[in-house]
């Protein structure tokens, strides 16, 4: 099957949108069974996770753990929730194997919150994979761009 | 400003211990600690692991200073200030690498890496009295524990082992949980906070807001499988000179070494082989707290060693009253097994860091304190008084912040001292 690259852009948009409002169990739906979210330091921004401190390196339960706490009251640094806007250029399908496709695509997200505004610039390296005629994520990297998380402090909302 | 002795109020009769918010928002007490406490003290600077080999360096800032940790040609550390003494600017601008020499980008004098002036271009304008000797890096002083390397900008200070007095005992039983020794781990987590500094070095040893503050992480673990009804137990303390700690007992698993169910089967061998090893070299006593027992660990001022789930190196530096830069290390046994530094890892990303489940909390948290600090000319006192009329002080009272705080008024009130008598 063909996956043309206003596929793949439509699918980034309404992933991004799912997360501007919060409908976080439908935006876990998008990831495979078997799915994977990274984010890696800013200083190591190519290592691996099984020998290299990360941000965030998420298996599909640790996702789906993400997901509940992101929407318990008592996760206090989302409570009120912080409003976000996620903003999605240069999108690229830069490999295909069969079902599975690398896309990569740079991402500008901007979180609000005490009338402060922080802002996460980088690039996403995700594989996309066609379950039952149905794009969905597989591996969902994100590389932030920044030198450090100065102002930003925290990746408490997906990025 | 009051005087620094005014700002710390402790009342022994009434159990009462009070702290003034202006220690939290006034930039004149910023720059009094600047010269009082991070002037004179031990200030954490990185781990010799990280620079293994003959003329690897790090560059970062420590104390609000741009410093290069070096090794040179014979294999001794150096910390210099990374600054051109000819016109000021930095002389190395990567954050890591290895190299005999650095050469300012400005004028392109060079040093070496133990700090001497090797090379001036043009160097006959200067004339005949010139003499580069006189030129060479700034080096501070600068003593390892352990593999702990701290920098002191005071040449009268006391050594670094006596500094560190009681805190020992506690940097031990994480410098020795290995027979190969323990390095820093490839990654570093560069962030920072909106809050003073001060506010995380007491929450990095409050036991009190783990129960509310962290909810979401314990039922993170009782969705793990695991028991959390008996809590965290344990003793909180001050180790005077300003250190502090809490050590107790939690649910959570300890890569070295607390087996936990949801590892599987084949990690309860490896955790069992760990504990076993750490059984036939350390005594009982140290082996079972290594194992089992977990430890938040405040070197004063602003150095914090949490040996919880997992392994972290955490030090923060105040950039202006209300915020700070922190950066944050994974630390593990060198040579450790490529399972057991995967688990490690893992079991650091559940609960520390920007985007674990636990940090953020304890970020927004702080940042909320200083938000609140708006109030103060109203509301103008911190209560740490948890615990005070107990003998023994368990890990959710408040003893552990008092001793810093002790150690904090009896330094700002020394330069006023100075003062007096110079009038």
């Amino acid at each position: 099957m063909k996956i043309t690259r206003e596929q793949v852009e439509d699918f980034l948009y309404m992933e991004a949108d799912l997360l501007d409002q919060g409908r976080l169990n439908e935006w876990a739906q998008l990831l495979t069974e078997d799915a994977t979210y990274q984010v890696p330091s800013t200083d190591a921004p190519n290592g691996d996770p099984k020998n290299t401190l990360f941000l965030v390196a998420d298996n599909r339960s640790r996702i789906d753990s993400r997901v509940k706490r992101l929407q318990n009251e008592y996760c206090h640094v989302e409570f009120p929730r912080s409003r976000t806007s996620r903003h999605i250029s240069n999108v690229r399908i830069v490999k295909k194997n069969g079902d599975s496709i690398l896309v990569n695509a740079n991402f500008v997200i901007y979180r609000m919150r005490y009338e402060i505004m922080d802002t996460y610039v980088g690039k996403y390296e995700h594989r996309f994979v066609l379950e039952k005629g149905q794009l969905k994520i597989k591996n969902r990297k994100s590389i932030l761009a920044l030198e450090s998380l100065r102002p930003q402090s925290k990746v408490s909302i997906i990025i | 400003m009051k005087n620094a002795n005014e700002l710390v109020i402790e009342n022994k009769m009434k159990n009462k211990f009070l702290v003034h918010r202006s220690t939290f928002v006034d930039s004149e007490i910023l720059k009094m600690e600047r010269e009082n406490i991070f002037s004179k003290c031990w200030i954490y600077v990185g781990h010799e692991s990280e620079i293994p080999n003959p003329h690897d360096y790090v560059t970062r800032k420590v104390a609000g200073r741009a410093v290069i940790l070096t090794r040179d040609a014979d294999g001794r550390f150096h910390t210099l200030l990374n600054t051109c003494t000819h016109r000021g600017a930095l002389v190395c601008r990567e954050e890591k690498g290895n190299s005999k020499t650095f050469l300012c980008c400005y004028h392109a004098w060079s040093f070496k890496n133990d700090g001497e002036l090797i090379g001036v271009p043009h160097q006959a304008a200067y004339g005949g009295h010139f003499d580069k000797k006189e030129l060479n890096m700034y080096e501070a002083r600068s003593e390892s524990y352990k593999g702990f390397v701290f920098v002191n900008f005071d040449k009268n200070a006391e050594s670094l082992e006596d500094y560190l007095g009681n805190a020992k005992e506690y940097l031990d039983l994480v410098a020795e949980q290995s027979p190969n020794g323990m390095e820093v781990i490839g990654g570093s987590q560069k962030y920072s906070i909106r809050a003073n500094w001060k506010l995380l070095g007491e929450n990095s040893i409050d036991g009190y807001h783990a129960a509310h503050n962290h909810a979401t992480y314990f039922e993170f673990l009782i969705d793990d499988g695991l028991d959390v009804s008996s809590g965290v137990v344990g003793y909180g303390k001050s180790l005077e000179n300003g250190h502090n700690v809490v050590e107790y007992k939690a649910p959570w698993g300890r890569p070295v070494a607390k087996w936990i169910p949801s590892w599987g089967e084949e990690a309860r061998l490896e955790v069992e082989e760990i504990k076993k090893e750490l059984e036939q070299r350390l005594d009982a006593e140290q082996a079972f707290r290594m194992a089992e027992r977990n430890r938040n660990l405040w070197i004063f001022p602003n150095l914090i060693i949490n040996d919880i789930m997992s392994l972290t190196i955490r030090t923060f530096d105040p950039v202006s009253p209300d915020s700070m830069d922190v950066t944050a290390w994974a630390l593990g046994p060198k040579d450790e097994p490529e399972s057991l530094r995967a688990r490690r890892l893992d079991t650091f990303l559940t609960f520390i860091g920007p985007g674990g489940f636990a940090t953020p909390d304890d970020i927004e948290s702080l940042e909320a304190c200083q938000l609140g600090f708006s109030t103060m000319p109203e509301v103008q006192w911190q209560d740490i008084s948890r615990g005070m009329h107990k003998e023994e002080a368990t890990t959710t009272d408040e003893e552990q912040m008092r001793g810093f705080w002790r150690r904090w008024a009896e330094l700002m009130s020394k330069e006023k001292e100075s003062e007096v008598l110079s009038k």
